[in-house]
């Protein structure tokens, strides 16, 4: 990545636009599996049931894909598409340090801090 | 029903919902909650949490545009994210301590005043030619494209600016939306920032401000893979053609749009709210 403003801001714009789509190829993959294997019937949205277990935890995800199961593979794809607007920080925090900007490198990091300790938050 | 009719249902005003908050810079969650809850039935926090995952496709997806087109200005944006995130954390923490007939009374009111405030504004133009000191240490300033030519821009009232970015990542987090109009007001208004240039890095900043309380939705169960899915690909899918027709769109025509779609919604939200119907 160039070290100038340009320069990160093009290789931001290409790394949300990467994050994005496959997010959403993956997503839409999910879709398709959740239409196959639930053809009949639609959930119930229209009460708030809590959080389900197996949910919760990236892992249980990540072996729900392996199961081709659809609802695993949506969570798996919007987990990405939450990692995309990470990934634009982490490319603040690399960019403005090589650009030796005494002001924006600790900015970037205290943003990045910030969502880290999101990724963590439990209730 | 099957499955399939009803995402089909969820899609189509999604398209819609995400035309619009690319158009406007508001993103399409301030549309959909509302949509969902009113016309669909869905469950407010169900409502919520696809509503944040589609502000940060919104955002994503048409911030990859703007930024190229040198409207957006990522230090301006970088740096009121520590306000935004900060907030976001502190709103997604009070989803589970208020009721949802609450969050919809408050959902209305944070409408109302998004149409409100959005029509109110006869721009100011740029900022005074005095320098806050504050700005210049910062480098809040840029310059971006009109007619062809550069103009150079500068941030004024930075402490006022940085205060209601915290207030309006709190709104995120608590109501699911990126509170576009919040930040618009911020930058807009209060820093005396151009238009165009505040709806983009507003854009810009929304998909880190949800990110920061997706964490804690996706915890709570809040974002259902089934509704979510639809929601997600519909509203980016209407903010990536938006997003291509904000460079030739007139700013006037985009508030009068906007306000009209909210205050509807902002009304019907505020008396199901009350009636405790949400």
């Amino acid at each position: 990545m160039p070290a100038t403003d340009k320069g990160l801001e093009n290789a931001m714009g290409h790394m949300l636009r990467i994050g994005v789509t496959v997010a959403a190829l993956v997503v839409l993959a999910g879709g398709v599996l959740q239409f196959v294997q639930f053809a009949g019937s639609i959930p119930d949205y229209r009460h708030f049931h809590g959080a389900p277990p197996t949910f919760e935890h990236v892992t249980t995800i990540v072996a729900g894909i392996g199961g081709f199961d659809g609802n695993s593979v949506v969570l798996f794809g919007i987990l990405l598409l939450i990692a995309t607007p990470i990934c634009r920080v982490i490319f603040g925090v690399v960019g403005f340090s090589l650009m030796k900007d005494k002001v924006y490198a600790p900015v970037s990091a205290i943003v990045l801090i910030v969502l880290l300790l999101s990724c963590f938050a439990r209730r | 029903m099957s499955l399939f009719f009803f995402s089909l249902q969820i899609f189509l005003p999604s398209i819609a919902a995400g035309f619009i908050g690319a158009l406007t810079g508001l993103g399409g969650g301030v549309i959909m909650v509302p949509v969902l809850c009113l016309v669909f039935g869905v469950d407010l926090h169900y409502a919520i949490g696809a509503s944040l995952v589609s502000v940060i496709a919104t955002s994503s997806g048409a911030a990859a545009a703007y930024v190229r087109e040198g409207y957006s200005n990522i230090r301006i944006g970088m740096f009121l994210e520590v306000a935004t995130t900060v907030g976001a954390l502190l709103g997604a923490y009070l989803v589970a301590q208020v009721s949802a007939n609450w969050i919809g009374v408050l959902f209305g009111v944070v409408l109302l005043y998004s149409a409100w405030a959005g029509l109110r504004n006869t721009h100011r133009g740029p900022a005074r030619v005095e320098t806050d000191t504050l700005a210049m240490r910062l480098r809040l300033k840029g310059c971006y494209p009109v007619e062809g030519r550069k103009e150079a821009y500068i941030a004024a009232n930075v402490p006022a600016g940085f205060g209601i970015m915290f207030i309006a990542g709190t709104l995120s987090g608590l109501l699911g939306i990126g509170s576009g109009a919040v930040k618009v007001l911020a930058m807009d208004q209060v820093m005396r920032l151009p238009f165009k240039v505040s709806t983009t890095t507003s854009n810009f900043m929304i998909g880190v401000t949800a990110a920061a309380s997706a964490g804690v939705y996706l915890s709570r169960g809040y974002i259902l893979p089934g509704l979510a899915m639809p929601v997600m690909l519909g509203v980016l899918a209407g903010s990536l053609v938006g997003s291509r027709v904000l460079v030739d769109a007139k700013v006037k025509t985009l508030r009068w749009i906007f306000a009209t779609v909210i205050v509807a919604l902002g009304v019907e939200m505020i008396f199901n709210g009350l009636a405790g119907r949400l």
